[in-house]
């Protein structure tokens, strides 16, 4: 079975059995609700930024073992990051699960082991999910301090 | 289970004839193919009319005066006639079309779009696939119409009576599933269709799922319209069918206007060619319509009260191994009598997606996902559901294989 254990890598199902940085921010700065249109799956995201910087991450919903996984490791990979640091990170992942960049553990940290997702394309929406949801998240805490500010 | 009378399927012998199951798959694997309601496999015989087509006799239709040209307008229109004939319908009032989503399509734009006013309801039931939704929803916004969804119980049945209760003097229109195509379950059209009619609406029926596996008779059902599907009977893509009546069609103008639809036109106007032509705009599909006949002409041949017996007892089976499954649900109906062979199931907490994933590894091909039918996942409590879905090949075979994977997934994701 080397193709499923390429896919579901045992860090995977670590995190989707362990999930980190689950639940919800009381007072989040901001919060984003997406979904995946194949499979209805929910992912909720919530961050609190203080000085630029992501000092605290969160998310929450149902969904396979890969979005949870890639959503638990995303709530270790972004924590304590710098927002323009944290879009950085969200790009390169974006272009690893599409194929079009070589993965660099140093910026996915264990999300590293989500490489193998790049070979099924349905499954590479469940991966970024929560990933795009950060991204939303950023640029709607943006919007809101912009026009707040 | 293929054996149950002497003149049951044979569904060892049926699949070699379809050229699918001789392909090789990546690692010798097997091929288990249980997403049949999602569109299914096409035998030698359909294959080959496609071919003949295009090599010995393809033209276009419906004007070429040359003798090739006939005889393609000839295969074309043997397509309708089987077709017409399958569900016992009038050939003149079988408008073909490039899918069922499109016929919906047309009867809610040629038809609703035109008729629909403020306050006017379109009822719906929550089982529906979303192309029986969606088209609705649409003229709905542009009319002012109400589209209502009539209950689904947990069991996933219609509640008939709440159905009859949402059905009242504004209602123009009742659009029904025949057969669910995420729980399986046989809705009494018949009823469903007579309930509409004694209120003055029309209806229309959403056969997808039924005319491929059991006998259809249009006629019967009496609804103003029913739509279906080539490629889930074994047939091509690209090629549908709306059944409607003579009079209805001859009433309606056309949904799209191009070549093939007119009788005349000039600068001033257009007048309309006869249906069901008049709702043929363009070059259609001629290769498709070949295939469907031939997939009709197969599934004559095997017999459609044989093909349902088929699918009677691989759901009863299906229904059965699941049940051997430690902490799956079976969604919908389970007696095989009130069903067809597409069953819909969660495992404990095994994502669909992940089951999916790894049933595919042991050569298991199912469908994980919402079912284009999110108003039914909601009734459900669910966001997703694994389907697994039979065909005249399924074997007894595959459905084992389907139970042993879910037993082995279970373990190995560990949940």
């Amino acid at each position: 079975m080397g193709g499923l254990d390429d896919l579901y890598q045992q860090l995977i199902l670590d995190h989707y059995r362990n999930r980190r940085g689950r639940g919800r921010i009381d007072h989040p700065s901001a919060s984003v609700h997406e979904h995946n249109p194949v499979c209805g799956d929910e992912c909720f995201l919530d961050i609190r930024v203080e000085d630029n910087r992501i000092v605290e991450i969160r998310t929450d919903g149902d969904g396979c073992s890969i979005s949870q996984a890639a959503a638990s490791m995303l709530t270790e990979v972004a924590a304590d990051k710098d927002l323009n640091e944290a879009l950085e990170i969200v790009e390169h992942f974006r272009l690893v699960m599409h194929g079009d960049a070589e993965p660099d553990e140093d910026l996915l940290g264990d999300a590293i082991a989500l490489e193998g997702v790049a070979k099924y394309p349905v499954r590479v929406k469940c991966a970024l999910l929560s990933w795009l949801a950060l991204r939303d998240a950023i640029a709607s805490y943006r919007e809101t301090t912009a026009h707040g500010g | 289970m293929t054996t149950t009378g002497s003149s049951a399927l044979d569904a060892h012998a049926i699949r070699a004839e379809f050229p699918m199951f001789a392909t090789p798959r990546p690692g010798g694997r097997p091929l288990h193919y249980l997403d049949s309601a999602a569109t299914s496999q096409k035998p030698q015989v359909v294959l080959d009319a496609m071919d003949a087509y295009y090599r010995e006799t393809n033209a276009n239709v419906h004007r070429g005066v040359y003798e090739m040209a006939a005889e393609a307008t000839d295969r074309f229109e043997a397509g309708r006639t089987a077709a017409a004939r399958l569900i016992n319908h009038p050939r003149e009032a079988l408008v073909l079309t490039k899918n069922a989503t499109e016929a919906i399509n047309l009867v809610a734009w040629a038809w609703g779009a035109r008729e629909l006013r403020k306050g006017d309801e379109i009822v719906v039931t929550e089982m529906e696939h979303h192309s029986n939704v969606v088209p609705w929803q649409i003229v709905a916004s542009l009319t002012g119409a109400k589209v209502l969804f009539a209950p689904v119980t947990p069991q996933g049945e219609v509640e008939l009576d709440a159905l009859r209760a949402l059905i009242g003097p504004r209602t123009r229109m009742v659009a029904a599933v025949h057969v669910s195509n995420v729980l399986g379950t046989i809705n009494p059209v018949h009823e469903i269709v007579e309930m509409a009619h004694q209120a003055g609406a029309l209806t229309m029926i959403d056969a997808t799922q039924s005319v491929p596996h059991m006998p259809v008779d249009a006629t019967a059902i009496g609804s103003d319209f029913l739509v279906f599907t080539g490629h889930k009977m074994l047939g091509p893509t690209g090629i549908g069918a709306l059944a409607a009546s003579p009079e209805r069609l001859n009433a309606m103008e056309p949904f799209l206007g191009g070549g093939e639809m007119i009788s005349d036109v000039t600068t001033e106007g257009s007048t309309w060619a006869e249906i069901p032509w008049k709702f043929e705009a363009g070059t259609p599909p001629i290769a498709e319509a070949v295939g469907l006949g031939a997939a009709v002409e197969y599934l004559e041949a095997l017999g459609m009260d044989r093909v349902r017996e088929h699918e009677r007892a691989t759901a009863e089976l299906m229904i059965d191994a699941l049940d051997e499954v430690p902490g799956l649900t079976i969604l919908g109906p389970t007696d095989p009598d009130r069903r067809g062979a597409a069953v819909s199931f969660t495992l404990d907490a095994v994502h669909p997606h992940d089951i999916a994933q790894f049933l595919d590894s042991k050569g298991v091909c199912v469908r994980a996902g919402h079912h284009c039918a999110k108003p039914l996942m909601r009734v459900l409590g669910t966001q997703s559901t694994t389907r697994a879905s039979a065909h005249v090949y399924t074997t007894d075979e595959d459905i084992l294989a389907l139970r042993d994977a879910l037993i082995e997934c279970r373990t190995w994701f560990g949940v």
